[in-house]
């Protein structure tokens, strides 16, 4: 995983309309920021979208960053979340034969982490883990 | 041979009147017609002909240019001489890509301009159409804000956002890209409809803290230095600036943009700063304790070396675009707003600072290093601009190309008027001189236009001699021909040991020729004794005027402070070991 410091997580909402996505893609490509995680959802109102994009960059060009999105006429706020008033979950969903040596490795991580089997049948096993980008990438099961 | 009904033209006049059933093309002319537009630059093509044919019975006239690159220039001219929206039509595909490089170039100015192409219907868009092209997508990067426009019905709303979103706060280009089938199609909505803008909003003024904090900064300050850009015009903010000015008796700077924000004429003014600014206004950048940007965005061609650009001053900065704060140079104190806005507001709490010995200090530079050019040399762009200014009493609008020709201008037309400059900065586009003045001249058909172009940018976009010839513009041409693209030349003469490679402009025409064959009035000017009497002739004569100057072959504009480098670096004369 790269340096922590230099990843940020960005909050957009923006109005739901063609081409939006694009606009504040290209603010991040154009200065050199390198999209990690991007996800795009619906708000409460159908006419907007929130957007979480986690970028990788120096602090000076986020600044840059934040301001050039938000400037955009299609979104209405953009804003940076630091390490301490934002909770980050990772979600890994992890689908596995369904065997009796993965078995044996589930039943171990289940002991060490809040895991769930979300489905399962005879051929495969699905399992869900939401933690900590550290705690998933610790778990070793992707 | 198309055979039209007879009924053909009743029945289109029975849907427009009777029944009130408009095509999207006839609710799109009456959204523009709401805009107060009254011209729009293009050429047709086949996914806008609806709205061509709309235009028939328009009050908007419409002007056919030559190129879509001309008809965005003369749309960005028009627009900075009158502080109206311009507008552009161009069709699908080519068409809509000729229009790029204008759009860009108002974008880099902030000029307010909507532009309206045409697209392939809906249903193919994506499909690789015949002329189909995503200049929605292409444009992206250098609009304000586009639009594409998928409901016939959102046609009246658009109209209205693109107008208000290209000509308020921070203006710039709106695109429009209209499908043939949304053209066509019947309309069947409301005008009377409100804007959707959720995220388009004015920032509020600035908290009264924030003004105190400004103003003590400039009681404090001994040398301060105001640097007008192109925001103090756009705002119209100049009376308030000059204000400001004499309350605190401090010097004013002004960039390439902002040329007329403060009279250059002003005993306060030192002139256009940067790489081919005045030697006092530098000198008195790198000696202030204090700068204040006003709509001014510290280009590179003013700051050079940001590390070392006005070390130990306070940096103040007053911008409407709040991305504009920290971008370049990080301010000790900023004021985000309309100029006008804030200057108001700001003179409220502005109190004299004590300036006299800085104002003795700025007038040694003045008359240490004058801005002067040798009169000996030959017939030289200096030479010409100066008689021309003499000629018009400085009150000409003054329109130039991009290269040598443009500093020299910027350099010897002092402009007192915040409306009679107009040249292309930030983008620096090679063709955009003539026909932004023909813009310019539709949009103020009673001023005397100037514009001062080079034989590699004139030859550009001088197809719209054309357009100048049919509606009979007095715009005056004057085409400098060094038979070199000068500026690249002179950087090839001090920065690569005069190695000249590609800017040899051999296979010139004779412009007075060429100016004769669009039924255009040439005159040759050889020789410095013969300028005033051919300036004389051509402003008296009635239409455009082209005319010819045979400038000496290697001339060098300075001062110039290389690129990069900082203001301490700046060559007043060619270096002497050449």
């Amino acid at each position: 995983m790269a340096n922590k410091k230099n990843i940020h997580t960005i909050s957009l909402l923006v109005a739901n309309k063609p081409g939006v996505l694009v606009r504040v893609a290209s603010v991040f490509a154009r200065r050199g920021y390198n999209i990690d995680a991007l996800v795009v959802s619906p708000s409460f109102d159908p006419n907007y979208s929130t957007m979480t994009i986690t970028a990788e960059g120096d602090p000076e060009t986020l600044d840059q960053i934040i301001k050039q999105t938000a400037k955009l006429i299609d979104v209405i706020h953009s804003c940076e979340h630091t390490g301490q008033d934002a909770i980050h979950r990772e979600l890994a969903l992890v689908k596995m034969k369904n065997i009796p040596v993965h078995r044996s490795v589930i039943m171990k991580i289940l002991e060490a982490y809040q895991v769930k089997i979300i489905e399962e049948n005879q051929d495969i096993i699905i399992i869900a883990l939401a933690d900590t980008t550290a705690r998933v990438d610790s778990s070793k099961i992707c | 041979m198309l055979i039209l009904s007879p009924f053909y033209k009743k029945e289109r006049k029975n849907m427009s009147t009777e029944h009130k059933s408009l095509t999207g093309a006839q609710a799109l002319l009456k959204g523009l017609e709401q805009q107060g537009v009254e011209y729009i630059f293009g050429i047709p093509g086949g996914v806008v002909i609806p709205i061509f044919d709309a235009l028939v019975n328009s009050k908007i006239k419409f002007i056919l240019t030559r190129h879509e690159q001309g008809a965005t220039h003369m749309a960005d001219g028009y627009a900075r001489a009158t502080g109206k929206t311009g507008v552009v039509i161009a069709t699908s595909g080519p068409g809509a890509t000729n229009t790029l490089t204008g759009i860009m170039t108002a974008h880099m100015d902030s000029i307010p301009l909507v532009i309206l192409t045409g697209q392939a219907k809906r249903a193919v868009i994506g499909k690789d159409a015949f002329q189909e092209a995503d200049i929605f997508g292409m444009s992206m990067p250098v609009v304000k804000h586009s639009y594409l426009v998928r409901e016939i019905n959102d046609i009246p709303r658009i109209i209205k956002e693109a107008f208000y979103i290209a000509s308020t706060g921070r203006p710039g280009p709106v695109l429009v890209d209209l499908p043939s089938d949304v053209s066509s199609g019947v309309f069947t909505g409301t005008f009377d409809v409100p804007m959707d803008l959720k995220g388009y909003h004015k920032t509020s003024l600035p908290s009264k803290k924030d003004f105190i904090n400004f103003a003590k900064a400039f009681k404090n300050s001994r040398k301060p230095l105001l640097l007008a850009g192109h925001g103090v015009i756009i705002s119209k903010a100049d009376k308030e600036l000059k204000e400001l000015a004499l309350k605190l008796g401090a010097p004013v700077v002004n960039t390439l943009l902002g040329k007329g924000a403060f009279p250059e004429t002003h005993v306060l003014s030192l002139g256009m700063l940067g790489m081919h600014g005045t030697a006092y206004a530098n000198k008195a950048l790198v000696s202030c304790d204090l700068v204040c940007s006003i709509g001014s965005r510290w280009d590179d061609r003013i700051n050079g070396n940001n590390d070392e650009f006005c070390i130990g001053a306070k940096k103040l900065h007053i911008d409407i675009d709040p991305a504009e704060i920290g971008k370049i140079v990080k301010p000790d104190l900023s004021l985000i707003g309309d100029a006008r806005e804030i200057l108001q507001e700001l003179l409220k709490y502005i109190e004299p600072a004590e300036t006299k010995e800085w104002l003795k200090e700025v007038a040694s530079y003045k008359k240490d290093f004058p801005l002067i050019y040798d009169i000996k040399k030959g017939l030289t762009v200096p030479l010409l601009v100066d008689e021309v200014f003499k000629l018009t009493k400085g009150k000409a609008i003054v329109v130039t190309d991009v290269g040598q020709h443009q500093m020299w201008t910027s350099q010897f037309y002092k402009c007192a008027a915040p409306d009679q400059w107009l040249s292309s900065g930030g983008a620096g586009t090679m063709g955009y001189g003539f026909p932004a003045a023909i813009g310019a001249q539709f949009g103020r058909p009673h001023s005397l236009v100037f514009c001062f172009s080079g034989d590699g940018g004139f030859q550009m976009t001088m197809s719209d001699l054309a357009t100048a010839a049919i509606h009979k513009l007095p715009v005056k041409v004057i085409v400098n021909e060094n038979k070199y693209l000068g500026m690249v030349r002179q950087w090839q003469e001090l920065f690569f040991d005069n190695r000249k490679s590609g800017v040899d402009l051999r296979g010139n025409p004779d412009f007075v020729k060429i100016a004769n064959a669009y039924g255009i009035k040439g005159i040759s000017i050889k020789k410095p004794s013969e300028v005033k009497a051919k300036l004389q002739e051509a402003i008296k004569h009635k239409g455009p005027v082209v005319i010819h100057a045979h400038i000496i072959k290697e001339d060098n504009v300075f001062p110039m402070i290389p690129a990069g480098k900082s203001a301490h670096h700046m060559m007043l004369n060619p270096p002497k070991n050449k």
